[in-house]
C-alpha cells in the first residue's frame, strides 16, 4: 500500500480532462468578452432583449466553433508550411467572412425557421471582433491540436453568449428603473460589465492551465 | 523575394477558393425553381424564377412597384399585400408597418425573397405604370428657377393619366452622381394630349437630378421616364375645391384644369398660387383663359414679399391669410395642396382650424 502510494507517479491528466479544462478556462476564466472585452459593440447594442441576445449568442458559438477548426486547419497545413504565419490576420478575416456567408445560405436554404431566427445575425457576426480573436488566440497558445482548438473555440463563444444572456437579464430587470441621464443606455451596461467581470475573476483561481 | 510571391499567391489562392465556394453554393442553395405568382386572386398569373426579392422580380416582369430607395428598405413605398407564400415578418420591415398594416399581410416587397408560390395583392394602377424612353421636345423657363420640359413618349408611344399624378424622371450617371437617381414630377399635360409629359421642375441648389436638368438637358436628347403614380386627383363629388400651390406645385393643377376644361365642369374652384415676389409667377396667361373658359374658375395669386419694382395690385401676404379673406365657410369644401412641405402643413393647420375636415385635404408633398 504504501509502496503504492509512493510511486504513484504524477501522469498527465486523459486527453477528455484536458479538454474540458480548456473548455472552462475558455468560457469563465478567460472569457473573451469580460477579460478581454472583444465582441462589446454587439454586446451593447443586442444585450437589451433576452430572445435577441440567446439568438445571436447561439449564432456566436456556432461561428466560433466552426471558423476556430478551420482557421486551425490552414494554420497548421497552409500558412505554418510555408512560412507566411504574418498573412494569418487577413486570411482569418476572408474565412470568417466567406464562412458566414456561406452559412447563412445553407441556412436559409435547408431550415428557413431557423434562419428567420437567427438569419439577421449572421451578417453581424462577421464583423465581430471576438470571432476573430478567438482564432487569433487559439494560435498562441502553444500545442493545441484540433480537437483542442474546436474546444477553444466552442468555450470561447459559450462563454460570450453566457456573457450577452447575463447581460440581457440584467437589463430587462433595469429597465422600469430610474437610472440617472448621464449613465442611461451604454453607460450603465458598460459599469454592469464591469462589475460582472469582476466576478468572473474569481473564477480564475479555481483553473489552472 | 520566393517569400514574396509565396505569400501573394497564396492569398490569392485562398480568396479564390472561398470566392468560387461562394459562387457554386450561390449557383445550387439558392435556386428555388420556378414559382408561381397569382396577383390580385388569379386575375393575372406569372411563373418566374425563385431567390430573388419580390420587388426586382416584379420589376423583371415589367410590373414597376413604387420605390425611391432602390430596394435597401429605407424608404418604405414598395408596400404589398402578400396573402400567402412570405416568410415571417423581418425586422427590416418592422419600422415601416403600422399594427394594422402587419396585420393585413402588408410587407416590403424590397425585402421578402421569392421561394415558393405566393399570392399578393397589387394596386390595379400599379399595372398601368411603365417604363418610357421619350425625348426633349421643348425647354421653357418659366421663371429664374422653374422650367417647363416637354417630353414626347417614343416607346411605349402614348400613357393614360389621371390628372394629379407623378411621373419619375431618371437623371443618368454623371459628374455629380456615380449612379442614376430618379426624382418624382407633377405631370402639367392635359390627359387628353397621351403623346407627351410636360414637368415643372425648379431649381434645388445642389440637388443631383436638377443640377442635371438645368444644366446639361437639351431639346432632343433622349431620357428615361417611369410611372405614372400617385392617387392625388380630383375627387368624383360636388363640393366646391380649392386649390392651393406654390412653385413648380403648379404642375398637376394645369393638368386638372385642362381636364375640367375638357369634361365642361361647373364645380366652383378658387385657386391660391403663392409667391415672394413678381418674379416667381408664371402661367398667368393660361389662368387667365381659364378663367374665361370655366364659368366657375377663379385664379388668385398672392405675394408675400413684392418687391418695390413690381406694381403689385393684387393679394398679399400668405396663401393661407389670403384663403381666409375670400373664404368664410371651409366646412362644405375640398382643399388641393401641391408645393413645399412647409406651405402644405401650414396649410392644413389652417385649413382644419377653419373647420375642414382633415378626409376632405388632399396634397401630394414634395419632399
Amino acid at each position: 500500500m504504501i509502496w503504492a502510494a509512493a510511486t504513484a507517479p504524477h501522469v498527465e491528466p486523459g486527453f477528455l480532462a484536458q479538454l474540458l479544462v480548456i473548455f472552462l478556462a475558455a468560457a469563465l476564466t478567460d472569457n473573451i468578452l469580460l477579460t478581454r472585452f472583444l465582441g462589446m459593440c454587439s454586446f451593447l447594442a443586442i444585450s437589451r432583449q433576452m430572445k435577441t441576445s440567446i439568438g445571436l449568442g447561439v449564432a456566436v458559438v456556432f461561428v466560433t466553433t466552426c471558423t476556430a477548426g478551420l482557421n486551425y486547419l490552414i494554420h497548421a497545413y497552409v500558412t505554418t508550411p510555408l512560412h507566411i504565419e504574418f498573412l494569418e490576420y487577413i486570411i482569418f478575416i476572408v474565412v470568417i467572412a466567406a464562412f458566414v456567408q456561406l452559412v447563412e445560405m445553407i441556412v436559409e436554404r435547408v431550415s428557413p425557421p431557423l434562419y428567420f431566427a437567427l438569419g439577421i445575425f449572421l451578417p453581424l457576426i462577421t464583423v465581430n471582433c471576438a470571432i476573430l480573436g478567438v482564432s487569433l488566440f487559439m494560435i498562441n497558445k502553444q500545442g493545441y491540436g484540433f480537437w483542442k482548438s474546436l474546444v477553444f473555440g466552442a468555450g470561447s463563444g459559450l462563454g460570450w453568449m453566457l456573457a450577452i444572456v447575463l447581460m440581457a437579464g440584467i437589463r430587462e430587470k433595469i429597465r422600469e428603473d430610474k437610472v440617472p441621464e448621464g449613465l442611461r443606455g451604454a453607460g450603465l451596461t458598460l459599469v454592469i460589465s464591469g462589475i460582472i467581470a469582476l466576478a468572473f475573476i474569481g473564477f480564475s483561481g479555481m483553473i489552472k492551465f | 523575394m520566393s517569400l514574396f510571391f509565396i505569400a501573394v499567391g497564396s492569398l490569392c489562392g485562398i480568396c479564390g477558393i472561398l470566392a468560387i465556394l461562394l459562387v457554386i453554393a450561390d449557383r445550387h442553395l439558392n435556386d428555388y425553381g420556378t414559382c408561381a405568382i397569382t396577383i390580385n386572386g388569379g386575375d393575372r398569373k406569372l411563373d418566374v424564377k425563385g431567390g430573388e426579392s419580390l420587388l426586382s422580380t416584379l420589376v423583371g416582369e415589367s410590373i414597376f412597384i413604387p420605390s425611391a430607395c432602390g430596394g435597401r428598405g429605407s424608404c418604405g413605398l414598395c408596400k404589398l399585400k402578400v396573402n400567402a407564400g412570405a416568410p415571417p415578418l423581418l425586422p427590416t420591415e418592422e419600422p415601416h408597418l403600422s399594427k394594422d398594416e402587419a396585420k393585413d399581410n402588408v410587407r416590403l416587397s424590397c425585402q421578402i425573397k421569392v421561394r415558393q408560390d405566393m399570392d399578393i395583392v397589387i394596386p390595379e394602377e400599379l399595372f398601368s405604370i411603365r417604363q418610357f424612353r421619350a425625348v426633349v421636345a421643348s425647354i421653357r423657363d418659366m421663371t429664374y428657377d422653374i422650367k417647363r420640359i416637354r417630353f414626347e413618349l417614343i416607346d411605349p408611344e402614348t400613357i393614360d393619366i389621371v390628372p394629379g399624378q407623378y411621373i419619375q424622371l431618371e437623371a443618368p450617371a454623371y459628374a455629380q452622381s456615380p449612379e442614376p437617381v430618379y426624382r418624382a414630377y407633377s405631370i402639367a399635360t392635359d390627359p387628353r394630349d397621351t403623346r407627351h409629359i410636360e414637368l415643372l421642375i425648379r431649381r434645388v441648389p445642389n440637388g443631383i437630378c436638377t443640377t442635371w436638368v438645368f444644366d446639361h438637358l437639351k431639346e432632343g436628347q433622349e431620357v428615361t421616364l417611369n410611372g405614372p403614380y400617385g392617387d392625388f386627383r380630383i375627387q368624383e363629388t360636388d363640393a366646391d375645391m380649392i386649390f392651393v400651390a406654390g412653385g413648380s406645385g403648379m404642375a398637376p393643377f394645369l393638368s386638372m384644369l385642362a381636364h375640367m376644361h375638357n369634361e365642361e365642369s361647373k364645380r366652383r374652384c378658387t385657386y391660391f398660387f403663392g409667391a415672394n415676389a413678381r418674379r416667381d409667377l408664371f402661367c398667368l396667361e393660361e389662368m387667365a383663359e381659364y378663367e374665361k373658359k370655366l364659368p366657375n374658375f377663379r385664379f388668385v395669386p398672392c405675394l408675400a414679399r413684392p418687391d418695390e419694382g413690381d406694381n403689385w395690385d393684387g393679394d398679399t401676404g400668405l396663401v393661407t391669410q389670403v384663403m381666409d379673406k375670400y373664404i368664410t365657410d371651409f366646412s362644405d369644401k375640398e382643399a388641393y395642396l401641391c408645393g413645399s412641405p412647409g406651405m402644405i402643413d401650414a396649410s392644413i393647420k389652417v385649413l382644419t382650424a377653419k373647420g375642414m375636415p382633415e378626409a376632405r385635404v388632399f396634397y401630394d408633398k414634395f419632399a
